[in-house]
């Protein structure tokens, strides 16, 4: 049996311990936020907080978030929005959307670490998350604004 | 997709769903507007007080409903064709809810792609907009017994231009539904200095969801009792499964059967490439158990296609003569009487779609008939292809249309639908047919791998006195029909027939080759690789007459004239566009090249060392763009690129902001193509399976900046989401060759070594 917390609520879990937590999270619990895009952490779309650490729940498997507090894009800001969101929103940064979930975990734990990086630091934070349609720069414009410079 | 979409029936009966599940959750199982055209027939805009046409109603609170019958991936036609309906309507777009529709006959054409929605829809949205705005006019003309004519619309309502009176839609849609609908021809439009939403652009209508994991995805869809399928396709096209071995599969946690689909009869079209399938609690399960299966397969006739040798087979085609498609003077008499010749192969290999979202269908096959949710370009083909794969009428396929987690045309091919409905007609489950990111780069419709053979001669001033073009390409017309070997019309008229230069002889040709993988449309399609010769061409032109890029590619434009391409090239089908409505004029042309130059800093810039600048030209589903890249490339021949330019006239643009996006997002679509893009073949078998092999461009490999200027046109409207794709390749490799000297005439760039 694995126990662990998920956006605040205890869980627990009687299956497979290799079960990437992932699929724990969207088929399981039905928390479809966090994508699959890849499935061996090439693509960054199902980044969720493991502990406040973005991390790639797809190749995490449900033993090593055994314990471990996950949050997910549904609970990042219960009731609200996280200011990242809503650089998001005022960037217009999505188009299609789906990566976009993974793309602002990974924003939120960079910044919590970074909170005010360059250009560079923002590539090599962001690099590991794919958006096939292209918003990179937008992404890039939104975290600085969200970090307080000038975009 | 806002919360407000729901009504009160709905919403109960979306409550009863949710309690009798299993999963009972703070998500919902099937996001609302999925059923807004659920059981109870039709549409919210149907059923709303006032419905004078079928994209549009107005409740008696004043809520506007219109139906977006076009697929959302992105390109964002589910905000841009209701911002033109509720312009013409003088609705208030926050009072304007949409819902999605079903797929439909009776919307037109729902086939998502050619970037055809604003085009093909921008007038039937007016019309829908107009139409009940004059309806609402005259029911408040009626209450207030006054001419009509002293009333107009005001924000969301009418106002009696006398009294000032005002009554809000909501007011008047009861009294204004018993009215006769005003014929087509009777309908004002609203000048265009009244436009409120039509080039000043909204954000995107579901932006709030997709920044909050909200937003329902193909892949998001749930339905109480569902399993989830993943299926082992023949790993070659065409193959069979000779036999099987699923006990080891079986033993895998979760997985509850496997079954056989079987093969395609050719052509293949859309139908399911056949294989086993997993059936399995959760979509890992099915995964793992696939790889479990041990299946011996016939790989049939396809089985011995090798990229390297078919890249020799389509250069040898390409340089013999094909077959003529276009044809201006007599470029074999300018060739003849000599001058400076100049030649050029180019070549493109297959490309993948890979779209973030995989291919994924949710199915329910019950009492003869399939309800579907999934993620399509093209809801009325999925109709067609589930009905023709389980023997039942179309009418009894309904294909609920998801947000799209990217398409650029795979999901234009509803082979993933089937298997669903296949799967579910079996296990009499709903399932729900997951593609890995294996499956998706292994399995899909690639944008054709192609070669170009190019010649010309210059005369004293240094402009070709003849240009002789050849293209080599398995074709599209493979996948819907047998023994097809030269490209289809709709193919050789992406960028290879409309040629937009003054030359006085020109030949265009076409070489013929067979398909052994299925071939689709990506994102420009043909354009990808015809605008990549033709402009890499001209900049090789400019440089062996020793002239400047810029002013070389506008005087191969030559004089502002209409150029009346059916004449030369018969077969030419301008996009399906009317030649009064789009003609190909080269003072557009001209004009975005020269904007592009200008914003770029052309010619006024300090280059060399290892920098420089690009440019290319490339009219595409209607609309003309001129793009200049910047390049830095160092002495690892590493390439970084600090900024785009890109100028579009793409006629009327209904939203600017995610016009301007769409151009952003093509200029890091083509540095995908240019960088590492290449899907190959050895043994029939596709050698790439995920990003680690099949890279896109990252954030660290696009451009930094991309700067887009939109030409203010009163022109018709043309398309957004492709164009800005063709002219960046060409554009990137133009600046590689001002920076280091070196011409990439294949791609990716892998394949030159741009070290030194």
């Amino acid at each position: 049996m694995i126990h662990l917390k998920v956006n605040g609520s205890e869980r627990s879990f009687e299956g497979n311990p290799d079960l990437p937590l992932l699929w724990y999270l969207r088929d399981v619990l039905g928390f479809t936020g966090t994508k699959y895009g890849c499935g061996m952490a090439l693509c960054g779309a199902c980044t969720v907080h493991l502990n406040g650490k973005a991390i790639r729940s797809c190749a995490t498997s449900m033993t090593m978030a055994a314990g471990k507090e996950i949050t997910t894009i549904e609970a990042i800001n219960a009731g609200g929005l996280h200011p990242v969101q809503e650089k998001w929103i005022e960037y217009n940064v999505p188009q299609c959307g789906y990566c976009q979930s993974g793309q602002i975990m990974q924003a939120i734990s960079f910044l919590k670490d970074t909170p005010k990086p360059t250009d560079e630091d923002i590539d090599n934070a962001m690099s590991g998350n794919i958006c096939r349609c292209g918003t990179y720069q937008r992404i890039r414009a939104a975290i600085k604004a969200a970090a307080g410079e000038n975009a | 997709m806002s919360p407000n979409i729901t009504n009160v029936s709905r919403r109960g009966f979306l409550k009863g769903m949710a309690s009798a599940g299993a999963l009972v959750l703070s998500v919902r199982l099937v996001p609302d507007y999925l059923w807004a055209a659920e059981a109870m027939p039709g549409t919210l805009a149907e059923r709303a007080t006032l419905h004078p046409n079928i994209f549009v109603g107005i409740d008696s609170d004043g809520t506007v409903h219109i139906v977006a019958h076009r697929s959302e991936m992105g390109t964002g036609s589910r905000t841009a064709l209701p911002l033109v309906l509720a312009d013409e309507l003088d609705a208030d777009w926050k009072r304007v809810r949409i819902e999605q529709a079903i797929g439909d006959a009776r919307y037109g054409s729902q086939d998502t792609d050619g970037s055809q929605s604003v085009r093909e829809f921008y007038a039937v949205m007016r019309e829908a907009g107009a139409t009940a705005r004059a309806m609402l006019k005259q029911a408040a003309a009626q209450q207030w017994k006054v001419p009509v004519e002293e009333c107009e619309s005001g924000l969301h309502c009418i106002v009696h231009r006398g009294s000032g009176r005002k009554a809000d839609y909501g007011e008047l849609a009861a009294l204004a539904a018993a009215l006769p609908v005003p014929k087509n021809e009777d309908l004002e439009y609203k000048p265009k200095s009244a436009w409120r939403y039509v080039g000043k652009g909204a954000s995107a209508y579901d932006l709030a969801e997709l920044c909050t994991g909200r937003a329902q995805f193909g892949m998001d869809a749930r339905m109480e009792g569902m399993l989830y399928a993943s299926v082992e396709h023949p790993p070659v096209l065409g193959g069979k499964v000779k036999s099987y071995d699923d006990k080891a599969a079986l033993q895998v946690e979760g997985v509850k059967r496997t079954m056989q689909i079987p093969p395609f009869k050719p052509p293949h079209a859309f139908q399911p490439l056949g294989g086993i399938a997993v059936v399995a609690d959760n979509t890992w399960a099915a995964f793992q158990g696939r790889k479990k299966l041990k299946v011996e397969w016939d790989n049939g006739p396809n089985a011995s296609y090798d990229s390297e040798a078919y890249k020799k087979e389509l250069q040898e085609v390409a340089r013999k003569p094909g077959k003529v498609v276009r044809n201006i003077g007599d470029v074999d008499a300018a060739f003849a009487k000599g001058g400076k010749i100049v030649e050029a192969e180019y070549y493109v290999p297959h490309l993948a779609h890979v779209s973030m979202e995989t291919p994924v269908a949710l199915a329910n096959f019950r009492d003869g008939k399939v309800e579907a949710w999934t993620c399509t370009q093209n809801p009325q083909a999925a109709q067609q292809t589930v009905a023709a794969a389980l023997g039942i009428p179309k009418e009894n396929v309904i294909c609920h249309v998801t947000l799209l987690g990217g398409g650029f045309g795979r999901k234009s091919k509803p082979d993933y639908v089937a298997e669903a409905a296949i799967l579910s007609k079996a296990t009499g489950r709903p399932i729900k047919v997951v593609w890995s990111r294996e499956d998706d780069v292994q399995f899909g419709y690639y944008h054709a791998v192609a070669a170009m053979y190019m010649k010309a001669v210059l005369d004293e001033s240094g402009k070709p006195s003849a240009w002789l073009q050849r293209s080599v390409f398995p074709s599209i017309d493979s996948t819907f029909a047998l023994n097809v070997k030269y490209g289809g019309a709709g193919e050789l008229s992406l960028g290879w027939l409309d040629l937009p230069f003054d030359l006085a002889n020109h030949r265009a040709e076409n070489g013929p080759i067979e398909a052994h993988v299925r071939i689709g449309w990506l994102r420009s399609v043909a354009n990808i690789y015809h605008g990549f010769a033709a402009q890499s061409f001209s900049d090789e032109l400019a440089h062996a007459a020793g002239r400047d890029s810029l002013e070389y590619l506008l005087h191969l434009v030559g004089p502002d004239r209409v150029i009346d391409v059916k004449k030369s090239a018969p077969n030419y089908d301008n996009y399906g566009g009317s030649f009064e409505k789009f003609p190909l004029d080269t003072a557009r042309v001209r004009r975005v090249i020269e904007m592009a130059a200008e914003k770029s800093g052309w010619g006024k810039r300090k280059m060399g060392n290892g920098s420089g600048m690009g440019l290319a030209f490339h009219r595409s589903f209607l609309t003309y763009v001129a793009t200049v890249v910047q390049v830095e490339v160092n002495h690892q021949g590493d390439v970084r690129i600090p900024e785009v330019h890109t100028a579009v006239d793409a006629g009327i643009v209904v939203n600017p902001e995610l016009t301007k996006s769409q151009f952003e997002g093509a200029a890091v679509f083509g540095t995908s193509i240019v960088r590492s893009g290449q899907i190959t073949a050895k043994n029939g078998v596709i050698e790439q399976s995920n990003f680690h092999d099949y890279p896109v461009a990252r954030m660290n490999e696009a451009p930094r900046k991309t700067n887009v200027y939109i030409v203010e046109s009163d022109a018709a409207p043309a398309g957004v989401g492709e164009p800005g794709v063709p002219p960046f390749a060409p554009a990137m490799c133009n600046a590689i060759f001002a920076a280091t000297g070196k011409r990439v005439r294949e791609l990716p760039l892998s394949r030159t070594d741009l070290s030194g």
